[in-house]
């Protein structure tokens, strides 16, 4: 139920334009001039959505963004399986994102793969002194001491590394040499660096680069190629995502080739560049790498979205298309195949959904990527944003938001409470720093980073799960018991 | 096709089916290289030996899976206890995000906490601005009564003085003069949580009572009869700060609860989300100067702000270590009698009476059974406390921030009994240490946080979850594990466990459902 209840797109827009002066009434001059940057609303036609992005976040305002360290170890590198990935620095950064992200995987953990588990150099005041170098080199035998099935390491970088000048390349290639050219990968993805998540996905790619593709040359090519050969780009499969869309391809006729990086292994890193073709989802995480694929290896990259029947349809086409008509016959029957599983859901869901308002706030590619899952459900969103969104994310955002949406760039705590509480949306999607913020106010909410512990939502199967878990979150009797009656 | 939308499958039961099963098998053939069957189940069971042990317990520099976090961590649990606090996290923004999400997990409570967002080029010059502006913003968004700044690694590294940038903010007009910025210096890679809640516990009795950083006289104790409580940091913080007003309350007394955290993590749902709720007041910590005695509930949590208000302040101190059960709380209510002058009321009596009720109905499904325990020094302190007087065996008990002079402690009480004499103790351990532990010497059940599941997969001992953080079970912080009605919370957690696993080990029809007993 709205509160303000503006009907035409003109007293949106009006409505839009009050509430972000208001909120930004609130701020200090400097951070006010900053802020306002960031604030705005989605104009039909627009090239983009008319924020600013990729700025450093103000300080004391509470934003919702982590850091460089995050973005590699979290998100790109700690989901590679069989690699054993170090946390070297301080024990919190490994501690807090241990086993926090859903990165499904399967394997035999602590003998044979790793992601679960917390390898961290939980550096003390003397290595802050002294510096960690020995220590990492020490660390390293032990790995192969006691976890001798591991097939490489990594290196992340937490802030002091930097600031204390340490040489973990110099370490990290003497222990390669030692342990018979073993991949051992040193990432600076220090959380100081940049100004989000964002730099630390970007310096995890370069990492692959130099540290696993070079390495690579001249080697021959581990598997027999097919001229049907992908890759999966960008997906961390969460709760399984990446597993309901490589069913996908696969009964479309593609032979997967990698996944990255969830559920990933070296080996799939490895083998990527012989792709026929790059299928990308999260493009903002792992663009670098598909661009440098490209340019050395001549494997072009096809963007993709896998949530919500209409949006997975048009991107199997897409894929489709840069294939012979097997695959895009084997495209048609994928979609054919799933049709009535997907006008099940929607009958079943769609009259419980319809004329609901959402509003998002994630990173990556999500701000943009779920709107048609919920327009499929009759679903509207009105107000959208990035964590740590570049230009080119609100670019790719024009293709999806309507006129009028409310578009927040690194949104405050402050921002996002005021925003909400005045559009009384019908459902938050972000994450769990929000999400007990907005249950209190009695709106209904998904964490849409972890799927809430729920999910996937990538796939036809896993639209199944989306359109219940939305209805699950909106139409709970709990939302009812909010108000005491006396 | 195996989804459905009239009976949806979930990620549990989607991925075994047998379209998603041989998906995964050619998956793993075809593109992964893995290790070769008979090699992985070698090293499986090399892992299980006292070989590897050895190797495991040889480790001097790698530790793995640690059951510990981070100084600011505790800072931030610390500050969230004072009324309208906001805790103000110097550094790098990353950590704000961590501290938040970890609490939210655990809580299923929202977390407010901001970061100076220091970066590359704070790193150069200092954080200085980021202090300047940082304080301002939230001084006008967020409305706090006070703000309580401490460190990351980033800002102990490069020597960010935080009383010096308090004191320019405050020039600069960031927040007003008179406005309360206690701070205390966390880096990350000294101790843990439990001592960042120390420092910035420290920090903030210096900040209001030693003269707020030379810009106010020092107050004048005048000795009263209120004695202060502060209670560490603590997984059960809700529960259990409740349980102890109420039992203060019956015996009645004058007391203070000093960071009190349990409203502000929960807070009902009603419409209104509370930043701030409850804690103590900026009056009532300047209050507590003048009290008689200051209690710790937890000494390890509280070892540097103990002697603090010992040299300085001249309070009598009383450190407990997380007592629980009926010895425990027997001590702890007979100090506080001491301390009074007021009797032990017959409420309390009679609580004590159903405890050991209650221990006396149930305790042959513990006696002798073995039990290994990790958790924070003082509450291993407390469990394995608990479980002797149930007549358990402790078998290995392990904190990875524990310390030498907190191993003594522990195995003084396990000679002390005759329940802990096959015991050992293992301070500054990790949890792969315990696997080790627990194949080679195995235990009938572990007590633990939520990432003790992990060791009951591998090594298949029941997990009973207390501690920190508890993240796949929901409300148990709700709940005391202090006092009387605390113990009976955790003897029931404990039971539950051991009743679970005795019809799990009998529920096969027609081989061991003899035993699968309607009456226990």
């Amino acid at each position: 139920m709205s509160l303000s209840a503006p009907e035409t797109i003109e007293e949106i827009k009006q409505r839009n334009k009050e509430l972000i002066a208001e909120v930004l009434e609130h701020y200090p001059e400097k951070s006010r001039k900053n802020r306002a940057k960031h604030l705005n609303q989605f104009q039909e036609g627009g090239k983009d959505c008319s924020v600013k992005s990729n700025i450093k976040s103000v300080p004391g305002v509470m934003t919702i963004r982590g850091c460089a360290y995050a973005g590699s170890k979290g998100v790109v590198w700690g989901p590679i399986k069989d690699m054993i990935h170090i946390s070297h620095g301080p024990v919190g950064c490994g501690q807090y994102s241990w086993a926090a992200r859903r990165n499904y995987y399967i394997g035999t953990t602590g003998v044979d793969t790793f992601v679960t588990m917390q390898f961290t150099s939980d550096f003390q005041e003397k290595d802050i002194v002294f510096g960690g170098d020995k220590k990492l080199a020490k660390i390293m035998d032990e790995i192969m001491e006691i976890f001798p099935l591991n097939h490489g390491v990594t290196v992340q970088s937490e802030c002091p590394i930097g600031l204390i000048g340490d040489d973990i390349e110099a370490v990290s290639k003497q222990k390669s040499k030692e342990y018979g050219g073993k991949t051992i990968v040193p990432v600076r993805c220090e959380g100081f660096r940049g100004v989000s998540q964002s730099l630390g996905h970007h310096i995890a790619n370069d990492s692959i680069r130099d540290w696993v593709f070079d390495k690579m040359e001249g080697k021959p090519c581990p598997i027999e190629l097919t001229n049907y050969d992908v890759a999966i780009i960008g997906d961390y499969n969460i709760g399984g995502d990446a597993w309901s869309s490589r069913i996908l391809l696969e009964e479309m006729g593609l032979r997967v080739i990698a996944q990255w990086s969830g559920d990933g292994t070296i080996a799939e890193l490895e083998a990527t560049p012989k792709a026929k073709l790059n299928v990308l989802h999260c493009y903002r995480s792992m663009n670098y790498i598909s661009r440098h694929m490209e340019e050395k290896y001549g494997v072009p990259w096809v963007e993709y979205n896998f949530f919500g029947h209409s949006k997975i349809a048009e991107s199997l086409r897409t894929i489709a298309s840069h294939f012979d008509d097997k695959i895009k016959e084997g495209a048609e029957r994928v979609i054919e195949k799933y049709r009535a599983l997907s006008d099940a859901v929607i009958e079943k869901y769609r009259p419980r959904l319809h004329g609901r308002k959402v509003m998002l706030f994630v990173g990556g590619l999500r701000p943009r990527h779920v709107i048609g899952a919920y327009e499929d459900l009759g679903m509207e969103v009105v107000g959208t944003g990035y964590e740590f969104g570049h230009n080119d994310d609100y670019q790719r955002t024009t293709h999806y938001v309507k006129d009028g949406t409310l578009i927040y760039d690194d949104v405050t705590g402050f921002e996002f409470e005021k925003f909400v509480e005045k559009i009384q949306p019908d459902l938050v999607g972000s994450g769990i720093k929000e999400k007990y913020v907005f249950q209190k106010m009695g709106v209904p909410f998904r964490q849409m980073h972890s799927w809430d512990y729920s999910g996937p939502y990538h796939g036809y199967d896993c639209f199944a799960i989306f359109a219940r878990d939305m209805d699950m979150a909106i139409n709970a009797p709990v939302w009812g018991l909010t108000k005491a009656p006396f | 096709m195996p989804q459905n939308a009239d009976n949806v499958l979930d990620h549990f039961d989607l991925f075994r089916q047998p379209e998603y099963r041989e998906m995964l098998a050619n998956k793993k053939k075809n593109f992964e290289s893995p290790v070769a069957e008979a090699e992985l189940q070698r090293v499986v069971e090399w892992t299980k030996t006292w070989d590897y042990r050895e190797k495991n317990f040889a480790r001097e520099a790698l530790t793995v899976n640690p059951a510990k976090a981070c100084q600011p961590l505790g800072a931030v649990f610390a500050a969230v206890g004072f009324e309208g606090t906001i805790p103000f996290v110097h550094g790098s923004q990353g950590c704000v995000a961590y501290y938040r999400s970890h609490f939210s997990r655990h809580f299923k409570e929202p977390s407010s906490c901001v970061s100076s967002s220091m970066t590359e080029d704070a790193a150069v010059f200092g954080g200085l601005n980021n202090m300047i502006d940082g304080l301002a913003n939230t001084y006008n968004l967020y409305k706090p009564k006070m703000i309580s700044v401490s460190t990351t690694c980033m800002a102990e590294v490069i020597g960010d003085d935080l009383n010096a940038f308090i004191k320019n903010a405050k020039e600069k007009g960031s927040v007003p003069k008179e406005f309360d910025v206690p701070f205390a210096h966390t880096p990350a890679f000294v101790g843990s949580h439990i001592t960042g809640y120390d420092n910035v516990m420290k920090g903030i009795f210096e900040h209001f009572w030693g003269g707020k950083a030379g810009t106010a006289p020092k107050l004048d104790r005048v000795e009263n009869d209120q004695i202060n409580f502060i209670t560490g940091f603590d997984p059960y913080t809700v529960g259990n700060v409740r349980e102890l007003k109420r039992m203060f309350d019956l015996i009645g007394f004058n007391y203070k609860i000093v960071c009190d955290n349990s409203d502000v993590w929960d807070t009902p749902t009603d419409g209104t989300f509370r930043m701030f709720d409850g804690g103590t007041t900026i009056e009532e910590t300047e209050k507590a100067v003048h009290a008689k005695a200051t209690v710790s509930m937890q000494e390890y949590c509280t070892e540097k702000t103990l002697k603090y208000i010992h040299e300085e302040w001249k309070h009598e101190i009383v450190p407990f270590n997380h007592p629980i059960g009926v010895k425990g709380t027997d001590e702890f209510l007979l100090k506080i009698s001491e301390l009074t002058g007021r009797p032990i009321p017959d409420q309390l009596k009679l609580e004590r009476g159903r405890l050991v009720d209650a221990i006396c109905d149930s305790n042959t499904h513990i006696h002798v059974k073995k039990f290994a325990i990790y958790a924070d020094p003082d509450m291993c302190i407390g469990l394995v406390s608990f479980l002797l007087e149930c007549g358990a065996e402790p078998t290995h008990v392990l904190a990875t921030n524990g310390s030498k002079s907190w191993a003594e402690k522990v195995e003084k009480m396990l000679a002390d009994s005759p329940f802990g004499q096959n015991c050992h103790v293992y301070p500054g351990r990790d949890l792969w240490h315990m696997r080790s532990l627990l194949f080679t010497e195995p235990v009938d059940f572990l007590i633990g946080n939520t990432y003790g599941k992990y060791l009951e997969r591998d090594t298949g001992t029941p997990l009973i979850r207390i501690g920190f953080p508890i993240f796949d079970r929901h409300h148990h912080h709700r709940y005391p594990v202090w006092g009387y009605q605390g113990g009976l919370n955790v003897l029931v957690w404990i039971l539950d466990r051991v009743f679970e696993e005795i019809d799990k080990n009998t529920i096969v029809p027609a081989y061991s459902d003899f035993s699968y007993d309607i009456i226990r």
